[in-house]
């Protein structure tokens, strides 16, 4: 996304309220959201019960990139071998993760989906232009 | 006795996410732990049972900022497995991949993440377009950036998880118009570095803190592929001997593995590289950074945000050089017969020395593999300068204030945590893991011996 701003920070500048993105500022606010864009999937509790919360603040919920839409690499444990997960289980079981990684439409309802790996910024353009233009009615 | 913790729970403006745990008794810090908090994705584990020609697009998708270096470091392992040599044009298309990866990813550090701690403002896209200062730095690192991108998409593809370059060479081959263009862009952004090293030279923060230097050196000119792992001491070792100076060490409560050399911590990334090789950038990056570079070598590590910025002017002058007096023509990708084999590719990423080894059937499947990533060389260092920032700090200001400036520090490393959380070897000893466990993650860890590399 940090890309795509090359050509677009000056309309974002002007259009976004970006009110909570720990890559680019420190005073967060979680309060109610517009557009929330999650990226990743859900590798622990604590970042599902996140994920409600964020739901349950935003107007639409957007899902960006391979990870977020199908899972896929970030849940690649599912997918392994059982020699492969016992080899793993006990980090698994250290770290208090999931026993299989959540994709987001496991765990929320989701109105946009950007794919890719890398996520496309000509459709993640289209989208955001999108939802924007529906927001405003 | 009088105790103080200072807690910093998801540090901001760094690549992916991490916490800060200090305890002080008695005016001393006593312990810090740095915890990388991502959830880990075994990604070599993973590589386990795929094929060699597989293996840099899905060593790749590590991190996404670097990704182009996991490529590089990936594809340098399997050629040395298979034993293949790749053209001198080959070579130079990887320069230009690693110059393109170089001056994106430090600006987009440098202006989006540090620079705002630099004019007390929360977010780059908050600093003032009416500022004529302001309004110029968030043109030129957008400039910057852009003009990063643009190299990383003419000669691989893409600036994230690279297409063109493969096992043996490229895909395809940049143009001469589309070289063209991106040697006037490099041109048009060359002032906005100039400019970029000043504000860096005259940063106010400044923490200063012996400590042990390494990074690859390339046999010709300052670069990130080939050459020699040297040490600021002047000990150098070959990429063969793989990690076999590093010694690991377990961090029980943090995701990442960390590494100390010789007992002690140690620093990669462009401090590292500018320390030990500065004479060997590019004339032009030696005649417009003069003056920044007298302050080299240095072990402030703020200097390695100039160390980032002085790196840009250098991935631009030999981008214009190499794109100027190069046609490149489409040639074959090199390839040789599969064979058992163990390869390495040691390289330096953005933040630092990054190891790839692939182990191979003779068929090209993959049985083993290990990636040892920059931040996690550098976590001990981080917690030792922490420890000694806050010692310098505790008697003169208060906890928020101190908890700021930690975190200007960790950002000064330019730290990824989406890198450093997925390739832990675990080597945990019960009998030091008494004290505290830092995250709610770590208590649950059980007690026990183990070794096994994911």
């Amino acid at each position: 996304m940090t890309e795509v701003m090359n050509d677009h920070w000056q309309e974002w500048k002007e259009l976004f309220d970006f009110r909570h993105a720990r890559v680019m500022k420190s005073n967060n606010v979680m309060d109610s959201f517009d557009i929330a864009f999650i990226e990743g999937a859900m590798a622990g509790p604590e970042q599902v019960e996140k994920l409600k919360d964020i739901r349950s603040r935003s107007k639409k919920l957007v899902a960006v990139g391979s990870c977020a839409i199908v899972g896929m690499p970030a849940g690649q444990r599912n997918a392994f071998t059982q020699e492969q997960k016992d080899s793993i289980d006990y980090l698994v079981t250290r770290f208090g993760a999931l026993p299989e990684v959540k994709k987001v439409s496991d765990v929320v309802k989701v109105d946009a989906e950007i794919p890719g790996c890398p996520m496309d910024p000509k459709v993640f353009l289209e989208k955001v232009n999108g939802l924007v233009a529906e927001l405003r009615g | 006795m009088h105790k103080v913790n200072l807690k910093l729970e998801h540090i901001t403006k760094i690549e992916g996410d991490a916490s800060m745990d200090v305890t002080v008794e008695d005016g001393k810090t006593t312990d810090v732990k740095f915890a990388i908090i991502e959830y880990k994705r075994f990604f070599t584990t993973a590589m386990k049972g795929k094929s060699i020609a597989a293996i840099p697009a899905h060593l790749s998708r590590i991190c996404g900022t670097c990704s182009n270096a996991h490529v590089m470091a990936a594809i340098a392992a399997c050629e040395n497995a298979l034993g293949i040599e790749v053209t001198s044009q080959t070579k130079l298309l990887r320069k230009l991949t690693m110059h393109g990866l170089v001056s994106r990813d430090h600006a987009l550090h440098l202006y989006l993440f540090v620079m705002p701690d630099l004019y007390n403002k929360d977010a780059f896209l908050e600093f003032d377009d009416n500022d004529p200062e302001q309004h110029q730095l968030l043109h030129d690192g957008f400039q910057i950036k852009a003009a990063g991108n643009h190299l990383s998409q003419l000669v691989a593809g893409r600036s994230v998880h690279a297409t063109f370059p493969v096992i043996g060479g490229f895909l395809q081959f940049p143009s001469a118009e589309g070289a063209a263009e991106v040697v006037k862009e490099m041109q048009a952004a060359r002032p906005a570095v100039l400019r970029l090293i000043e504000v860096f030279r005259k940063a106010p923060q400044h923490l200063d803190r012996k400590t042990k230097y390494m990074a690859i050196v390339p046999d010709d000119t300052f670069g990130y592929i080939g050459g020699k792992i040297i040490t600021d001491h002047g000990e150098v070792y070959e990429q063969k001997d793989f990690r076999s100076h590093l010694e690991h060490v377990a961090l029980p409560y943090s995701q990442a593995s960390a590494y100390k050399y010789k007992g002690e911590s140690y620093m990669v990334g462009a401090l590292a590289r500018i320390n030990i090789a500065k004479d060997k950038l590019h004339p032009k990056t030696k005649e417009s950074a003069a003056e920044a570079l007298k302050l080299f070598p240095s072990t402030d590590i703020f200097h390695n945000n100039l160390a980032q910025a002085i790196e840009i002017l250098h991935s631009i002058d030999e981008s214009i050089d190499i794109l100027s007096n190069n046609v490149f023509k489409p040639e074959p990708i090199v390839k040789a017969p599969m064979r058992a084999g163990v390869g390495m590719g040691v390289i330096e990423a953005p933040r630092g020395t990054l190891y790839h080894k692939v182990v191979l059937d003779d068929k090209g499947i993959v049985q083993d593999g290990e990636v040892i990533v920059p931040t996690g060389q550098n976590q001990v260092n981080i917690e030792r300068d922490v420890g000694f920032l806050v010692d310098n700090l505790i008697e003169k200001m208060p906890k928020e204030e101190i908890n700021k400036e930690i975190e200007k520090l960790i950002r000064a490393y330019d730290p990824c945590m989406s890198c450093g959380a997925h390739f832990l070897k675990v080597n945990w000893n019960a009998k030091k893991s008494g004290a505290k466990p830092a995250s709610k993650a770590a208590g649950k860890v059980a007690g026990g011996t183990c070794e096994v590399c994911n």
